[in-house]
């Protein structure tokens, strides 16, 4: 038995309540105020989890954020989170819990093996082996995906809510320790606006677990106190279960508050988000995150048993959990000696203090003794002897005199905890992600802050302060330093006082010496997490790494869900050591956001779902799509009918029955969605003559015109018809996507090129509704409909436009065509847009009128030749390369002219717009398949080109292709072979890009 | 996230802006006289300065007016801000 028990008296648990929970299917019970790791520990559970690579059983060795070994999958479906560390879970009724990495088995862990197999598992194994070959690397990835374990992500919907909250404050504290509570008072007192965040559920910090005084009161009633007299006052917000997650630019940090954990599934409020992400922008921070106890390294340092000093120290006098009968310390600082102490306090007998300084003095030392606890000085802990429940001895040895070596071996000495303490390495992750650069301290062996690039300072042991009088004194300066610099400089406290002598100083140690007395071949583990060893940075150094970045991607050094918050310092003094450098050389790995993991969850917040990740946007007439039947695509944010189903038929069908009615009777397509940007001012003309290939300055009103629009490099960006309304007024139409992209164009060049252009841009999207009628009976349709204007060809021409009365309702009527029919664009009021369209299509049942949507609309275009932006270009594409020198004028200068003229650009060979008609007229091509002179010539095959658009026309009865093909102008009529994802190969012949009615008379039609 | 002083509108979230790049980069007034290298120096090349560097925004979630900073491509300070068609200011050394 480990003799792991409860203490009767003291501590922060409340002993009069009792929660049940399971933990591996098994039921425990704990208290109020304990932590899930806090409460298996007081029942003897040892045994957390399985290594990572070599399976090594292992147990608890901290007591919050930097627990390496205990993880568990928390809650059970829809609810579940992978990864959670046991020791930051408070314990509430019905918490069920598992080991994350115990595959098949917590206690016969296949894995295992792997542990007898070590020396063939070096760094860089998987690499090495299973990368090789290629192909081969899915089959093991399966393997060893599942053997290496980590939780699972939940599959069913989050049943909870997230919030995201914004925030301003004069200073951000993060960290409610000593020194964070009394930098929040400084601050709070001199009137500035104060945010206080923790990770824990109460503040304190170190305090919590803390036999000391603070001006004569226990650690506790003081932190009490403060916390009172911060929440009584109104400029203070505290944030207790909130992790200060990241630093970024300009102050701006962000909180990760847990607000219903705690409470467990469904028994919170449910008005109450489960988490929340807090996004601060601060005028000033301090950062009082403590500091994360280093281990020490040595052979068998893993087994279950042994314990961070600190933490230790935390269950036994914040949780009264006596975690063993026998304890023994190790240490190279005077911090071990106060856990020695906790150890007497609770029963515990301590087999010794192990102290690798050859003559440590001073108050701790003397503390100690004074208890009768032997302390072994200039000894050092060289094995650990263990069995299945974990550490039972460990193995002393005598060191040298300069400590570099083991003089002798010792003997063992009983003990079921073994406490480390390799000293302290100041949390300095968010003052590193603030863009600062931590330095490595010798004297205190520990990286420390640097100069600070944004407005934060670091105070209390975040700061390489390590003695609690020091931590209060520069909690107040701190806090007073960062009211003053936002503007804030009223009563300020006094520091408290506490007792405590100056602290001995730390030898460092990065590596106990081996020693060949102990059990051969045991590792020395770095990361407990990722398994990374001494040996394995090593053999980086031997194999040619350099970089820690690269060493730590070699050897999974600092990965995994703790990043390296325990094992990193020591894996870079390795590293450090094996390249002949100081620390400071070697350097830190980057710290980045997050500090510790936040769920998707809480980034996302409320912006789930279809109806709240992006806005969607539905046209006036969007209930009568719905009401017909309609199938949807999303266009940008727009929903469009895409065809219309009647009577079950599929889309094929549907498709060609909606482009043959345009063709033969008349289609009505809605058309709103395109993008609308009134123009108006007396240099709009010359405006548009900049922005478009083409001439705009003879254009009268009330005609239209189509329009290309090119980037600086000559590259087709949108086009669309713009319409003059009158003297120096137009109405830009735009594609459906890239509306709103062109008005920032035009808003760009208008402010920072050309102010001297008076011209006014506004977008109308939205306020118009657009229908388009479209086939030869669209006139007659019309007519029926009811126009207070003549729609015959000769008084209404094509591309011209009429402003009238359709139906009765105002509007403005285009005869424009996008599907080489007659066709008229009519355009309402968007108010009046449902109106009309019923209407409409009241009338044109007598000419069983058709609605057709994007599919089919798609389909009459390219029949036409008809380029879609974004479809058949893709960027790269000039209008020379669409066969359009027809609109690039010669006579003026646009943007994106001058590009055309360049060697590239001109050149004969680009990929032109051709048609392609396959073989076997009944095959589709896909769009994006990749066009080959040869399937027979050597590999690799030379891709010549690629299908852009490709559909079966029920007009032409057979497929039809648009391409874009190397000098493709200059071969008409040659074959082409598509090489398809099948491994088939397509013939093509190259062709003109227009297949139907080249000579346009069908939406001309200008004699009735 | 940077906080950017908007002329218009003051200091606002990065979220709300729009960055156009480098600032002063004029377009040329008679492009058909310029060989390709020279129009591809004004297409293409940009400084890509380490320091101090002009360069345009947008505050395009907010008032859409277009203005100029100067912002510290190493600390990512923003040094000043002036309206389009301004000189950079000349900074106190």
């Amino acid at each position: 038995m480990s003799g792991a028990r409860r203490l009767p008296a003291g501590s922060l648990i409340d002993r009069s309540r009792s929660i049940t929970f399971r933990f591996n299917g098994k039921e425990y019970s704990g208290h109020p105020g304990d932590t899930l790791a806090s409460a298996l520990l007081a029942q003897g559970v040892r045994l957390f989890g399985r290594s990572f690579k070599y399976h090594r059983p292992r147990g608890v060795v901290g007591a919050g954020a930097e627990e390496p070994n205990a993880l568990v999958q928390l809650g059970e479906g829809a609810y579940s989170t992978p990864n959670l560390r046991a020791t930051q879970i408070e314990l509430y009724q019905g918490l069920t819990a598992r080991t994350v990495n115990g595959w098949p088995s917590l206690a016969f862990d296949i894995g295992s093996i792997n542990n007898w197999l070590a020396g063939l598992l070096p760094a860089g194994f998987y690499y090495k082996t299973f990368m090789w070959p290629r192909s081969a690397w899915t089959h093991y990835e399966r393997f060893i995906r599942r053997a290496a374990g980590l939780g699972v992500a939940p599959t069913a919907p989050d049943p909870d809510r997230y919030d995201k909250i914004h925030r301003h404050c004069d200073v951000l504290v993060a960290g409610g320790g000593p020194a964070g509570l009394l930098a929040a008072l400084a601050a709070a007192r001199a009137g500035a606006r104060v945010i206080l965040a923790d990770e824990q559920s109460r503040f304190g910090g170190s305090l919590l677990y803390s036999d000391a005084k603070i001006s004569g009161e226990s650690a506790l009633d003081w932190v009490n106190a403060t916390v009172s007299e911060l929440e009584a006052n109104p400029n203070v917000t505290l944030l207790p279960r909130s992790t200060v997650t990241g630093y970024y630019d300009h102050n701006f940090l962000v909180i990760n508050e847990r607000r219903t954990h705690h409470l467990g599934p469904g028994q919170a409020d449910p008005r109450v988000s489960r988490e929340r992400l807090w996004r601060v922008r601060a005028s000033q921070v301090v950062l009082a995150t403590g500091a994360i106890e280093r281990p020490l390294v040595f052979e068998g340092n893993d087994v279950p048993g042994v314990m961070l000093c600190s933490a230790v120290s935390t269950y036994i006098r914040r949780y009264a959990v006596v975690p063993g009968r026998r304890g023994a310390v190790f240490t190279n600082n005077d911090s071990g000696y106060q856990t020695a102490v906790d150890m007497a306090w609770a029963g515990m007998e301590v087999s010794g203090v192990v102290d690798l300084r050859p003559s440590p003095s001073g108050q701790a030392v003397e503390t100690v003794e004074a208890l009768g606890i032997p302390v072994y000085t200039g000894h050092v802990v060289c094995g650990t002897r263990s069995n299945a429940k974990g550490l039972k001895r460990i193995e002393l040895a005598l060191l040298t005199d300069n400590g570099s070596e083991i003089l002798s071996h010792k003997g063992l000495l009983d003990c079921q905890v073994l406490a480390i303490s390799g000293g302290w390495s100041p949390t300095v992750h968010l003052h590193s992600q603030s863009g600062a650069k931590a330095r490595f301290d010798e004297d205190l062996a520990c990286f420390v802050p640097g100069n600070s690039v944004q407005a934060e300072l670091s105070a209390g042991s975040s700061a390489g302060v390590f003695d609690l009088a020091g931590c209060l004194s520069g909690g107040v300066k701190a806090g007073v330093a960062a009211a003053a610099a936002s503007g804030w400089a009223g009563a300020t406290p006094d520091a408290p006082m506490a007792k405590g002598g100056q602290s001995g100083a730390i030898q460092a140690c990065w590596e106990v010496p081996s020693t060949e007395l102990g059990p051969t071949g045991t590792k020395k583990f770095l990361d407990f997490q990722n398994d990374t060893t001494v040996a394995d940075v090593q053999l980086a150094v031997r194999e040619g790494y350099r970089s820690i970045e690269h060493v730590k991607r070699y050897t999974a050094l600092g990965f995994g869900t703790d990043q390296g918050k325990l094992g990193n310092i020591n894996g870079m003094a390795i590293l450090a050591s094996a390249l002949g450098q100081t620390l400071n050389q070697t350097g830190t790995t980057t710290f980045r956001p997050n500090y510790t993991p936040v769920t998707f969850g809480a980034i996302s917040g409320r912006a789930i779902g279809e109806d709240q990740f992006d806005p969607i946007r539905k046209t006036a007439v969007h209930p009568w799509h719905v009401r017909q039947g309609a199938i949807f695509e999303d266009v940008g944010q727009w929903k469009r009918p895409w065809y219309y189903p009647c009577d079950g038929e599929d889309m094929p069908t549907a498709v060609n029955r909606e482009c043959a009615a345009t063709r033969q009777g008349v289609g009505v397509l809605d058309a709103s969605t395109l993008g609308k940007i009134d123009i108006k001012g007396p240099d709009a003309a010359e405006f548009l003559n900049r922005l478009y290939t083409n001439r705009w300055d003879k254009l009268q009103p009330g005609r239209c015109r189509y329009g290309l629009m090119l980037g600086e490099d000559g590259m087709v960006m949108d086009d669309g018809v713009t319409t003059c309304i009158g003297p120096g007024h137009y109405l830009m139409t735009t594609t459906t996507g890239g509306a709103a992209a062109v008005m920032g164009w035009m808003e760009r060049w208008l402010q920072t090129e050309w102010p001297e252009l008076k011209v006014f841009l506004t977008s109308v999207t939205d306020h118009w509704s657009v229908m388009s009628v479209a086939g030869p009976q669209s006139r007659q349709l019309l007519e029926d409909v009811g126009c207070d204007f003549d729609l015959g060809g000769k008084a209404f021409s094509f591309m011209s436009m009429r402003e009238g009365s359709v139906a009765g309702i105002s509007a403005r009527v285009s005869r424009i065509s996008f599907s080489g029919e007659l066709a008229f664009e009519i355009s309402v009021n968007a108010n009046y847009g449902l109106a009309l369209w019923e209407t409409v299509m009241e009338v044109g049942q007598r000419f069983d009128i058709t609605p057709y949507g994007t599919e089919a609309m798609h389909v009459l275009r390219a029949e036409k030749g008809y380029v879609i932006v974004g479809q058949d270009t893709d960027g790269s594409v000039t209008p020379l390369d669409l066969g359009m020198q027809w609109i690039v004028s010669e006579t003026k200068d646009f943007i994106g002219k001058r590009s055309l003229a360049r060697s590239d650009t001109a050149r004969d060979n680009r990929k032109q717009l051709v048609g392609l008609l396959t073989k076997d007229s009944a095959q589709v091509l896909p769009e994006g398949a990749q066009l080959v002179n040869a399937p027979s010539e050597s590999r690799p095959v030379p891709m010549i080109g690629h299908v852009s658009s490709s559909y079966f026309s029920a007009n032409l009865k057979r497929s039809i292709a648009l391409a874009l093909v190397k000098g493709g102008v200059s071969r008409m009529g040659s074959t082409v072979y598509a090489q398809l994802m099948d491994g088939a190969i397509v013939p093509a012949t190259i062709t003109s890009p227009v297949f139907l009615d080249p000579e346009n008379e069908r939406q001309r039609q200008e004699v009735v | 996230m940077l906080q950017i002083e908007c002329p218009w509108c003051g200091p606002r979230d990065q979220d709300e802006f729009q960055c156009g790049g480098e600032a002063h980069i004029v377009r040329p007034a008679a492009p058909e006289e310029l060989s390709d290298a020279q129009w591809a120096d004004y297409l293409f090349n940009r400084a890509n300065t380490k320091g101090a560097h002009a360069e345009q925004w947008c505050h395009s979630g907010g008032c859409r007016r277009w203005f100029n900073l100067v912002r510290d491509t190493v600390s990512y300070k923003i040094l000043s801000v002036y309206p389009v068609g301004d000189s950079p200011p000349q900074e106190n050394p």
